[in-house]
């Protein structure tokens, strides 16, 4: 049978397919390529010779390992599954009750991923160490080991699981409970036999990211995870305490195992998920009942009132001169060493994160539109998808490692990116691909398929659509998407650690050092700037949403009849 | 008209971002004057150590620019294994020399011998001809103690390991974990050799500090701040990590075990690479010139020169602290030991 | 998955698709308008092999069901934004093109809103507009009116209709609607579990659909079985007395009635529980006063009866 591979390949649109490979491509060179260096590793010795599979037989020998692999199991499936009920309540409270304070509610949930997460570590080592607020009134409670490490990831991991349940909630169908209140249901057969159903997907994805999140985070174990071993510890042990690459890959290799089951369930459950929203569903009108709202709110109260604590202690140790032994007021803090990378880590940052937020956002948008708009490339647009959500598994140390082994060969072309700002840049793009990805797809999916047939039609070429139409249109979304690189870009420790060169260091980094110099004041201090950064621009973005609303409140009004 | 102004408003971001990314990157050619140029210099030295020295090297040479990478001992050494094959670095500065065995053993390190060499006492620099690394500065084991703590719990003082295993202490004591950490791998080695390496009384000792840690982390320094944060009341850790919070202002005190502390130093080399820069040479013989040794006695008292200064409340020659140490036993037997380690207490680590 | 399907379409005719959702209609006219490609076969335009023709170069306009406005523009710009890639036309007579659709679609009044500003037949006009702008050779409407409320429907289809004849525009329109295909189309093509059952002009499909499933789908049909095969009549076909009927006829029993405005459905069982429904103008059926349970006389003309292979059940 002759096989007809431009049928096959459907390309019927020359110049988006010319585009798709070459975003393709620099896929594959910015993620495949370094991680295939890595974990090659895997499985080879010290001197690079193929060995097969004898440094896992190697590894899987040892007793601590099998302690690893239990604890860390152990910690991520405490993580996510805390973290996802928290996250569960928290959305439920602020759409499904009629608690006050919903809008502030809503921005204090996500105050834990404006900050590094090595000053989680600190804030809950002010709060429950042996000198901690919350220790001195008598909250004793062993924090260093798993409790430490699950609280962390906790905090690390809530925001994310609360934002999946509230989008989930927001679109929900509110219908659904009328009709059920006009059959008289009891709250508890609503809550089963609709709440329920309606969140399923979200629970079981929540459950994976969370699990995944914790598995692969290294921060929270390094701070407070004292000497109880998981397998990102055994990482760092092995690369940067026996030196042992090809170990290091091995350990790389088991961190993606949750990957894989994340990707499973992603492309099992998001496709269903989204054929469930109504794009017609119906707000709905939350009755009284003033035992639940009460109920609830202690929930967010509590939350909130943590993480204020946590606010708040930063500010404080930010600003005393030796909390909590010494306790006056200080600016000296803020006076970056040099070797911290001064004031200029702090600038350093903000380039960086500038320009991952705005590269990341391009590319990000461009090549999630060939996935969900372009025509034909079927082959592509899977491979397109499997590499956009493959990022969410990988520890950044793994990222950092690769990209050395890769870009820093001297016989790879890219090899001039290596130690400048935009190997950071790049790093940081893949690092936090995969939620970019997931907004930019879910803000497209809403677009009318149509669009493009109806260019096509009149001879409109796909690049005008999406500047013209379908770009515009997902404003909110590719604003969010610039938002959250960002952000992260501010806070990301473990992508950049092996990759800043010795003239642009980032804040984040120096928080890690002043920390690591025991000097938790200037990290403090560091950690409140990166924080007031990140809520401007959190604060200009629902500004700007706040715009659009009600210009298209405008918009929309006085719909006639015919 | 609002996209527009949106538009611009973008690439105005993206200039400055352009520009605060690139403005750091300056040019990279290789000057033929020794006191010209730029370097990169790769270092484990405290951070506001390396900002103190820099600020005298530029003094002296102002026309060389110093692009320094700071990070923990272990971290660094595993970017300079990683960038093996293209090293970034043209210099390392203040390296554990059990790192830098590492580095030469891979036959990464350029042998060169800065002026002045000849003033290191022989221990304290490699045994080949033209040295590859050049020791500067030794760190080793010491206590820091939160009086205030100590105080409250009523805990007795300590002056040695012995003390340590005082049935008072326990939960008390953190310590660095020797896998991850060069200070917890001095001080196990510095006991191995202390109780004599080749029995099994070092390992009978550790059983029993075992019993009385609180916990092991994975650096050197944090069991002195954490003991200054009261965190812990006991961490061992090195003399200098001690002083430094002490100088922040923590109630601490540093204590020297009476047995002797293990140790190891702090050592310059220079990388091997295509292009040397004489700038590069040119750090390196500052590095070890007395101007640079009376900087580095001020917080490490033990200087490769051995004319060492003086920590506060040390009555006698700091340099009489130090044991006996076999590095190279330790580098050889470095992958024994720790396994050995990890099978007796980071298996046990789960739970506590 | 498309089976064997073959029509021709004529210069400046209205042809309907008309088929059950899932029969393959909508994906005949997306192989049509080149949005998808056919694994095999040919659409040939003009005489012109257009298989592998990207949409751009095959000259359509296009209305989809839900519109596909772009709601960031307003009715004006809509149609402009296709205009605007007209190379050879300079603004004012891009602008002046607009204005000339927009009027015939009778929506100059409302140029300056934007979509979400518009009621439904509006959106639905502004989407016309859009599709005939450029002066198509072809418009390709998908359930162009499925989204819309009775009374706008019709009213809608007779505006369609009047705007293609006036252009003289060679049409096609996928529906599922019946009487949409009946009062619009020139001709009709019905499909069915992705095969062309039948292809005609809307009363010769009426009055002779060629298999049970035609028959079923447009109006309604009686079937019965005798010694000579399975046969089929119109419920208007039968004539229905309360008196005995001269020659052969059928006595059934009165089961059901059905009001229908301007007529009534009387379903009447006959000997082995076969229902038959015959369609009465309402003064007839007042007169005869029908109860349920009244005895009846049915009877159908030889010429009404139409011949079939093999009975499908109702749709």
């Amino acid at each position: 049978m002759k096989l007809n591979y431009n049928k096959m390949l459907r390309i019927t649109n020359p110049s988006q397919f010319i585009l798709m490979s070459v975003l393709t491509s620099a896929f594959l060179a910015g993620m495949v390529f370094p991680l295939f260096s890595l974990f090659i590793k895997a499985f080879q010795d010290s001197g690079g010779s193929f060995v097969g599979l004898s440094n896992y037989v190697n590894y899987f020998s040892q007793p601590a390992l099998f302690y690893s692999i239990l604890n860390t199991l152990n910690v991520s499936l405490t993580t996510s599954v805390v973290s996802t009920i928290l996250g569960f309540a928290y959305a439920y409270a602020l759409k499904r009750t009629n608690i006050k304070f919903k809008g502030f509610f809503r921005y204090a949930a996500l105050f834990p991923i404006f900050v590094p997460t090595v000053v989680h570590g600190i804030g809950l080592i002010l709060l429950f160490g042996r000198q901690g607020i919350l220790t001195q009134l008598g909250l004793e409670i062993e924090l260093y080991g798993r409790i430490g490490i699950i609280l962390a990831g906790i905090i690390y991991t809530f925001p994310q699981a609360f934002l999946m349940f509230y989008v989930t909630l927001h679109y929900a169908d509110g219908r659904l409970y009328e009709a059920a209140d006009s059959m008289g249901c009891n709250a508890l057969t609503k809550f089963l036999r609709i709440t329920v159903p309606e969140v399923k997907y979200t629970l079981v994805y929540s459950l994976f990211v969370c699990f995944t999140l914790a598995f692969t985070d290294f921060g929270a174990p390094k701070v407070v995870g004292g000497g109880y071993n998981v397998l990102a510890t055994d990482l760092f042990k092995q690369v940067a305490g026996q030196f042992n690459f090809n170990m290091g890959a091995v350990v790389s290799t088991i961190l993606l195992f949750p990957a894989i089951l994340t990707f499973v369930a992603d492309r099992i459950l998001i496709a269903k998920n989204y054929s469930e929203i109504s794009a017609k569903a119906v707000e709905l009108k939350v009755n009284k009942n003033s035992l639940r709202d009460g109920l609830f709110f202690a929930v967010c109260f509590l939350v909130v009132a943590f993480f204020l604590i946590f606010i708040g202690a930063l500010v404080v140790n930010a600003f005393m001169r030796f909390f909590p032994f010494e306790r006056c007021f200080t600016l000296e803090h803020f006076r970056f060493g040099r070797a911290f990378g001064g004031m200029q880590s702090f600038v350093n940052s903000i380039s960086m994160s500038l320009l991952t937020a705005v590269f990341g956002t391009i590319f990000v948008f461009i090549y999630t539109y060939l996935i969900e708009k372009g025509k034909g490339m079927n082959p592509l647009k899977k491979l397109g998808r499997l590499l956009s959500v493959t990022p969410i598994a990988l520890p950044g140390m793994v990222i950092g490692l690769s990209f050395i082994f890769f870009f820093n060969s001297s016989s790879n072309p890219l090899n001039f990116i290596y130690g400048t700002v935009i190997i950071l840049v790049l790093a940081n793009i893949v690092y936090f691909y995969a939620v970019p990805y997931a907004t930019a797809s879910g803000a497209l999916k809403k677009l009318d398929k149509e669009f493009e047939s109806i260019a096509e039609s009149m001879r409109i070429p796909s690049w005008k659509i999406l500047s013209k139409v379908s770009a515009p249109l997902s404003l909110p979304a590719i604003l969010e998407i610039f938002m959250y690189y960002f952000v992260n870009a501010m806070v990301t420790v473990s992508a950049v650690v092996f990759l800043y060169s010795a003239d642009f260091k980032v804040a984040s980094i120096a928080i890690t050092h002043m920390a690591g110099a025991g000097n938790f004041a200037q990290a403090s201090a560091m950690g409140l700037l990166i924080l007031i950064v990140n809520l401007i621009i959190r604060s200009m973005y629902e500004l700007y949403l706040y715009g659009i609303k009600k210009q298209a409140d405008k918009k929309g009004a006085d719909l006639p009849d015919d | 008209m609002k996209r527009t102004i949106l538009l611009y408003v973008l690439s105005a971001l993206l200039l400055i971002g352009s520009l605060g990314g690139l403005a750091g990157c300056g040019q990279r050619q290789a000057a033929a004057d020794p006191t010209k140029g730029e370097i990169t210099v790769y270092t484990a030295l405290e951070d506001e150590l390396v900002t103190e020295y820099l600020a005298a090297f530029n003094q002296k040479y102002p026309d060389i620019k110093v692009n320094i990478v700071r990070e923990s001992t272990g971290v660094i050494t595993a970017r300079l294994l990683a960038e093996k094959g293209n090293p970034q670095a043209d210099l390392v500065w203040g390296l554990a020399a059990s790192s830098l065995m590492v580095l030469d053993n891979q036959e990464m390190l350029q042998p060169y011998a800065p002026v002045g060499v000849e003033r290191i006492l022989p221990k304290f620099r490699s045994a080949k001809p033209v040295p590859t690394w050049v020791g500067i500065t030794a760190w080793e084991t010491a206590f820091v103690v939160n009086t205030v703590e100590a105080q409250r719990l009523g805990l007795p003082e300590i002056t040695s390991y012995q003390d340590l295993l005082k049935p008072e202490f326990k939960g008390h004591i953190v310590m660095p974990n020797p896998v991850s950490s060069g200070t917890g791998f001095l001080t196990v080695t510095g006991l191995l050799q202390l109780k004599g390496k080749d029995t099994e009384k070092g390992w009978e000792y550790l059983d029993q500090l075992h019993e009385n840690i609180s916990h092991y982390v994975h650096s050197g320094s944090k069991p002195a701040r954490m003991a200054a944060a009261g965190e812990t009341v006991v961490g061992i850790s090195f003399g200098y990590a001690g002083i430094r919070q002490k100088r922040l202002g923590a109630p601490v005190k540093i204590i020297f075990p009476e047995e002797g502390s293990g140790w190891d130093m702090e050592a310059n080399a220079l990388m091997k690479k295509n292009e040397i820069k004489p700038a590069a040479k040119t750090f390196l013989d500052w590095a070890i010139s007395d101007e640079a040794m009376n900087l580095y006695k001020a917080n490490y008292p033990i200087i490769s020169t051995g004319k060492g200064g003086s920590y506060e409340g040390f009555t006698f020659n700091p340099v009489d602290q130090l044991i006996d140490n076999d590095l190279s036993w330790a580098a050889e037997n470095r992958d024994n030991i720790l396994s050995k380690w990890m099978q007796r207490y980071d298996a046990k680590t789960a739970p506590r | 998955m498309l089976k064997g399907v073959s029509a021709e379409i004529n210069k400046g005719e209205l042809v309907c698709i008309l088929g059950p959702s899932g029969c393959g209609k909508t994906t005949l006219l997306r192989i049509i308008a080149g949005l998808e490609t056919a694994d095999q076969g040919k659409v040939i335009i003009d005489g012109k092999d257009c298989t592998m023709l990207p949409p751009a170069k095959r000259n359509f306009g296009i209305v989809f069901q839900s519109y596909a406005l772009f709601p960031n523009m307003t009715v004006e710009q809509n149609v402009l934004f296709g205009l605007s890639q007209q190379k050879d036309l300079n603004k004012a007579q891009q602008r002046a093109k607009a204005l000339q659709v927009l009027a015939l679609v009778d929506l100059l009044e409302h140029k300056n809103k934007y979509p979400a500003q518009l009621s439904g037949g509006q959106q639905q006009r502004t989407a016309l507009a859009r599709a005939i702008a450029l002066s198509p050779g072809y418009l390709l409407l998908d359930e162009p009116l499925s989204a819309l409320d009775a009374k706008v429907r019709a009213r809608l289809r007779l505006e369609i209709r009047k705007i293609q004849r006036e252009l003289g525009i060679t049409t096609i329109m996928v529906t599922h609607d019946q009487d949409e295909a009946l009062t619009m189309a020139d001709r009709i093509i019905v499909m069915n579990n992705a095969v062309i059952e039948q292809v005609g002009a809307p009363r010769t499909i009426y009055e002779n659909p060629v298999s049970t499933f035609v028959a079923n789908f447009i109006g309604t049909m009686n079937f019965y079985k005798n010694y000579a095969g399975t046969f089929g009549v119109r419920p208007e076909n039968i004539e229905l007395t309360k008196n005995h009927l001269p020659g052969n006829f059928w006595t059934g029993k009165v089961s059901s009635l059905e009001f229908k405005g301007a007529m009534i459905r009387v379903y009447s069982k006959l000997h082995d529980n076969l229902e038959i429904c015959v369609d009465l103008p309402a003064e007839k059926a007042a007169t005869l006063e029908l109860k349920e349970n009244d005895t009846v006389y049915l009877k159908a003309a030889d010429r009404h009866l139409l011949q079939y292979a093999d009975v499908q059940e109702a749709v």
